[in-house]
C-alpha cells in the first residue's frame, strides 16, 4: 500500500491535469468543433498567431500522437504534402525523405524533397510548443523525461507552471526530480517580494550544486556601473555570500573528485599498457620495446573488427578484445620464438633488437593502412558522460576503461596465482636456473609469457582506441611512460605496476592545473628519474637472490 | 714512428688515413674545381659529408661509454642536441637586425611571441668563445649531474638505459615548450653567419667540413689514448664485471662518472658542427627515436673499436640518405631489420666480421 501511494497520487494528478484540459477542450471544440485531424491541418496556417492557437488546441486532445507531432514541429521535422496536403512527419533517408502520416503514423513511404513543404514556426513559437510538450512531459513515468520538462520550463518559468510544478513536488519521490524542483522553487523564493521567503530561498539553495544556483547568488552580489549593489538589502547580501561560500566549499570538493577521476582513468590507461610490460620484463628481464606497437596493434584489431561489423558496433568492440588478445599473443609468440630467443642473458640486444621490431610494425602498418589516423567508433553506451551535478561529471569511456583496467589486472592475478603457467611463469621469474632443474620447460613458458604480455597490451590497445587517435604512432607516446610505471612500481610485481600506475596518473593531474600538461609529464619523469636514485628497484621490489643479478 | 705507433692496429690507421684524405681532398676540391670537373665536389656533397663527420663523431662518443664502459644510454641525443642548441644560440645571436621583425636584441621567435628581453640564459652568447665553451659545458653538467645520481645509486643495465630515454624524452617535451625560449616547436634556424663569414658561401662549407673532420680524428686519437691509460683499462674492466671491480676497491662510479661526462662533451662537440651544416635545431633532435638510431650506427660498425662506430655511422647514415631518397616507406622495415639482424647475427658489427675473416686477430 505504502508503494502505492505515490502512483495513486501522480494518477490523479494526471487527471487532475486533464481535467483541467477537457475542461477547456470541451468548451472551445464545442465552440470550433473541431476534430483531432482537423486541427492537425489546422497547422499548416500561414498566420502565426492562428498557428499558435492550433497548436494550443492540438495540446488539449487526449490522443498521445500529439507529442509526437508537437515534436516534430519543433524539430522541424513536419512537412506537408504539396499535391493533397496531408501532413506528415518526414526523416531524411538517403537523399529522400521517409514520411508517416502526422495524424495516425501510418507509413507513407518514401518521397522527394519537393514533394514536401516544410511548416514552418518562429522561435516565439518554439518555446511555446515546447513548453506545451514540457507539460505534457510532467506526467510521464519516464524520470529522465520529468526532469527535462523542468529544465524547459524553469527557463522561464510562469506563475502557472509554477503551480502545475508544486502540485507535481507533493506526489513526486525521484530525488533527483525533487531535486530540481526544490531548485525552482528556492530561486522563485528570491524573486519574491517578501524578505522571509527571499531568506529562504537562498537558505534552500546553499543544498544546491548548480550553475544557476550559483549564478544567482553571484547576481545579488553584483555591483551595478556606479559601484553600488544592485541588491539594497544587506541581510540577503550577507546571507547570500554565506550561502555562496559554503557552495564554493562543496565544488572544491567537487573538483578534487573530478581531478582524481582523471587521475585514476590516466592511470588505469598507463597501468593497461604497463602491465603486460611488467610480466615480460619481470620474468624475462627483457626490455620489449616493441610493446606500444602490441597496444597499436590492438587498437588497429579494433579498426578491422569496426570495419568487418559496420552494423554493430557494439558487438564488434566486445569482440575485439579476444580478437585483440590472440593478434597481439601471437605476434608476441612469434618475436620471442624469432628474435628473442637467441638473444637470451643480453638484455641491452634484446632491447635494440625489440625495437627492429617495432619499427618494422609501425612501418607495416603505416604502409598497409596509411600514415593517417583511423577512426574507431565509440559505441552507443560508451559515449557520453555519468553527469552527477553541473559541477561533476564522469564520461562514461572512461569509467569503462577503469573498469576493464581493473578486470584485466584481476584476471592475469588469478592466471598467475591460479594456473598451472602462472605457477610455472613466478617461478621461472624467481629463480630461472633452479626452475629449469626443477623440470619446468623453461622455453615454453618464456614464449608463453611473452604472449600472455603481448595480448594483454592488445587488449589494453582496444582500450586505448576509445579515447586516442589510431594510427602507427599510438605504441610510440605511451612506451616511454609504461617503462616509468613499471621501473617506478617495481620490477616483476603487478600489485606494484598498479599501484605506480595509479600515483603517477594522479600526480600528473594534480600538477596540470599548475604547471600544465607538458611540464607536469616532465615534472613526473624528473621525479621518477630521482626517485630510482632512492629506490634502485621501485617501490614493491623482488624478494630474494634473483634480484641481486 | 707512426706505423710503430699503430703496430698492432692496422683499421686504426687505415680509418684515420681515410678521414684525414676525406677532410684535406673533399673541400679542396670543391674549392679549386668548378663544378662540371670530374673532381668537383656539390655543395650539398660537401654539407652531407660534413653531416656524416659529426654524426661519426657522435658514434664515437657513444662506443667510448657502450662499447668500453658497458653503459648503453638510450639519450646520447641529448647531449648532441645540447650541444647544437649552444651552437645554435651563438647563431641566431649572429643574425643581429637581420631577421624577420629588424630587432637588434631578440631573435624573430621571441619578438613573435612578446618577449621583452632577453632571458638570462641567452646572455653571452654572442661571443663565439664562450658559445664554444657552452657547447661543452652545457652536456657535461647534464651528463654529471645524471651520471652522479644514476652511477651512484647503482641503477644499471636496462634500468639506466630506460631512465636515460626518459631523460631525452623529457627534455623533448622541454624544448618543444615556448616558454623555455629556444624557439619551441621550431627551434633555431635560418642562421647567416659564423664568425662574420656567410654560411652559404662555399668556403665556409668547406672550412666547417675540415673542422669536423680534424676535430673527428683529434676525439678519435684522444679516445683511443683514453681507452688505453688506466683509467680506460679499469672502465674496460667495469663493463666485464663490474662488482669484482668494485670489490678490488676501485670507485666504479667515479670512473663510470668521468667517461660518461667525458663522452657527453663529445657528443655536444658533434652537434655544434652539425648545426651550422644543416642551419637547423630543434627539439626532434631529442626524440628518443634519434638516440636510439645512433645506437644502431654503433652496433652496426662494431662497438668496443672506436673505429667501428665510425664507419657504422658513415655506412647506416649514408644507407639512410640512398634510401629516404628513392624508397622512402623502405627505410623504416631496412632499419628495423638492421637493428634484428645486427644484434642476432652480428654483435660484433662489421668490424667483426672483417676481423673474423681476413684480420685473424680478435676483435
Amino acid at each position: 500500500m505504502k508503494y502505492l501511494m505515490p502512483h495513486v497520487i501522480r494518477f490523479f494528478l494526471v487527471i487532475l491535469i486533464m481535467f483541467s484540459f477537457v475542461k477547456i477542450t470541451v468548451a472551445q471544440e464545442a465552440e470550433v468543433g473541431q476534430t483531432f485531424s482537423t486541427t492537425v491541418s489546422g497547422l499548416k496556417i500561414r498566420s502565426l498567431s492562428k498557428k499558435g492557437q492550433f497548436v494550443e488546441q492540438l495540446a488539449q486532445f487526449q490522443n498521445p500522437q500529439k507529442t509526437v507531432i508537437l515534436q516534430a514541429l519543433v524539430d522541424g521535422h513536419l512537412f506537408e504534402i504539396r499535391e493533397d496536403g496531408r501532413v506528415v512527419i518526414a526523416a531524411k533517408k538517403s537523399g529522400k525523405y521517409s514520411i508517416v502520416l502526422a495524424e495516425n503514423g501510418d507509413d507513407l513511404g518514401l518521397t522527394d524533397n519537393s514533394a514536401i513543404k516544410k511548416i514552418k514556426i518562429n522561435n516565439r513559437l518554439r518555446t511555446q510548443i515546447r513548453r506545451l510538450i514540457a507539460n505534457l512531459q510532467l506526467s510521464s513515468p519516464d524520470v529522465g523525461l520529468r526532469l527535462k520538462a523542468i529544465k524547459t520550463l524553469s527557463k522561464s518559468i510562469k506563475p502557472d507552471d509554477l503551480n502545475t510544478l508544486k502540485i507535481l513536488a507533493e506526489s513526486e519521490e525521484n530525488s533527483s526530480v525533487l531535486d530540481a524542483l526544490e531548485l525552482v522553487f528556492a530561486l522563485d523564493n528570491i524573486n519574491s517580494s517578501d524578505r522571509e521567503t527571499r531568506l529562504l530561498g537562498i537558505e534552500n539553495l546553499k543544498q544546491k550544486t548548480s550553475f544557476k544556483a550559483v549564478s544567482r547568488l553571484q547576481a545579488l552580489l553584483d555591483k551595478d556601473s556606479e559601484g553600488q549593489f544592485v541588491e539594497p538589502d544587506k541581510e540577503i547580501r550577507k546571507q547570500a555570500k554565506s550561502a555562496l561560500v559554503k557552495i564554493q566549499s562543496r565544488l572544491n570538493t567537487y573538483e578534487v573528485a573530478q581531478t582524481v577521476f582523471f587521475g585514476l582513468s590516466l592511470g588505469a590507461v598507463l597501468v593497461l599498457a604497463a602491465i603486460g610490460l611488467a610480466i615480460t620484463f619481470g620474468v624475462m628481464g627483457v626490455i620489449n620495446m616493441a610493446h606500444g606497437e602490441m597496444m597499436m596493434l590492438g587498437a588497429y584489431t579494433t579498426y578491422v573488427m569496426q570495419q568487418i561489423m559496420p552494423n554493430n558496433i557494439s558487438l564488434a568492440l566486445i569482440l575485439a578484445i579476444p580478437a585483440a588478445f590472440m593478434v597481439s599473443g601471437i605476434v608476441g609468440i612469434g618475436i620471442e620464438r624469432g628474435i628473442i630467443r637467441h638473444l637470451y642473458g643480453r638484455p641491452l640486444e634484446t632491447l635494440l633488437a625489440t625495437f627492429g621490431v617495432s619499427l618494422v610494425l609501425q612501418q607495416a602498418v603505416r604502409s598497409i593502412f596509411s600514415p593517417l589516423n583511423r577512426s574507431v567508433i565509440t559505441p552507443e553506451f560508451m559515449s557520453g558522460s555519468w553527469q552527477i551535478n553541473d559541477f561533476l561529471a564522469f564520461t562514461w569511456n572512461r569509467l569503462y576503461i577503469l573498469f576493464f583496467c581493473l578486470l584485466v589486472f584481476t584476471c592475469l592475478l588469478q592466471i598467475l596465482k591460479r594456473t598451472k603457467l602462472g605457477l610455472e611463469v613466478r617461478a621461472v621469474s624467481q629463480n630461472r636456473n633452479m626452475a629449469k632443474a626443477m623440470g619446468i620447460p623453461t622455453d615454453r613458458v618464456d614464449a608463453m609469457t611473452f604472449g600472455l604480455g603481448s595480448g594483454i597490451a592488445g587488449v589494453a590497445g582496444v582500450a586505448l582506441s576509445q579515447i586516442t587517435n589510431v594510427g602507427p604512432n599510438l605504441g610510440q607516446a605511451y612506451i616511454v611512460d609504461s617503462f616509468m610505471v613499471v621501473v617506478f612500481g617495481g620490477v616483476g610485481n603487478l600489485w606494484g605496476t598498479l599501484v605506480a600506475g595509479f600515483s603517477l596518473g594522479i600526480a600528473n593531474k594534480v600538477l596540470e592545473p599548475f604547471a600544465g600538461a607538458v611540464l607536469a609529464k616532465i615534472l613526473v619523469l624528473v621525479f621518477i628519474i630521482l626517485f630510482i636514485q632512492k629506490r634502485p628497484r621501485g617501490l614493491f621490489p623482488q624478494k630474494g637472490r634473483a634480484a641481486e643479478s | 714512428m707512426l706505423l710503430k705507433y699503430f703496430a698492432n692496429e692496422k683499421e686504426s690507421a687505415f680509418i684515420l688515413m681515410i678521414l684525414a684524405s676525406v677532410t684535406l681532398i673533399i673541400p679542396t676540391c670543391n674549392l679549386i674545381f668548378s663544378a662540371g670537373s670530374v673532381f668537383y665536389f656539390s655543395a650539398y656533397t660537401v654539407s652531407l659529408i660534413g653531416k656524416y663527420l659529426t654524426f661519426a663523431l657522435l658514434a664515437l662518443s657513444l662506443d667510448l661509454v657502450w662499447g668500453y664502459c658497458g653503459i648503453l644510454v638510450l639519450g646520447q641525443g641529448a647531449f648532441f642536441a645540447l650541444g647544437g642548441y649552444a651552437m645554435g644560440m651563438y647563431l641566431m645571436r649572429q643574425i643581429g637586425d637581420r631577421g624577420v621583425y629588424g630587432n637588434p636584441d631578440l631573435p624573430d621567435f621571441m619578438v613573435f611571441l612578446n618577449w621583452k628581453e632577453l632571458p638570462w640564459y641567452w646572455s653571452g652568447f654572442e661571443s663565439f668563445p664562450f658559445a664554444i665553451l657552452m657547447v661543452m659545458v652545457a652536456p657535461a653538467l647534464l651528463a654529471f649531474v645524471f651520471g652522479w645520481l644514476t652511477f651512484r645509486s647503482r641503477v644499471t643495465g636496462v634500468y639506466l638505459s630506460i631512465i636515460s630515454q626518459a631523460l631525452t624524452y623529457a627534455l623533448l617535451l622541454a624544448f618543444f615548450r615556448n616558454e623555455m625560449g629556444f624557439g619551441g616547436n621550431n627551434g633555431l634556424t635560418d642562421f647567416k653567419d659564423i664568425l662574420g663569414f656567410s654560411l652559404q658561401s662555399d668556403s665556409v662549407r668547406a672550412i666547417l667540413l675540415m673542422s669536423s673532420g680534424m676535430i673527428l680524428i683529434a676525439a678519435f686519437l684522444v679516445c683511443r689514448w683514453l681507452v688505453k691509460t688506466r683509467l680506460g683499462r679499469v672502465v674496460t674492466a667495469v663493463r666485464d664485471h663490474e662488482s669484482r671491480v668494485r670489490f678490488l676497491g676501485y670507485r666504479v662510479e667515479m670512473f663510470k662518472l668521468w667517461i660518461f661526462v667525458f663522452s657527453a662533451i663529445l657528443a655536444g662537440l658533434a652537434g655544434a658542427l652539425y648545426v651550422p651544416q644543416v642551419g637547423i635545431i630543434n627539439p626532434s633532435e631529442f626524440s628518443p627515436l634519434i638516440s636510439l638510431e645512433i645506437v644502431v650506427w654503433v652496433a652496426v660498425g662494431g662497438r668496443g673499436t672506436l673505429y667501428g662506430a665510425i664507419i657504422g655511422a658513415i655506412i647506416v647514415n649514408y644507407g639512410k640518405t640512398v634510401l629516404t631518397g628513392l624508397l622512402p616507406e623502405v627505410w623504416l622495415f631496412t632499419l628495423g631489420a638492421v637493428f634484428i639482424l645486427v644484434t642476432i647475427y652480428m654483435p660484433d658489427g662489421l668490424v667483426g666480421i672483417w676481423k673474423r675473416k681476413w684480420g685473424g686477430a680478435k676483435p
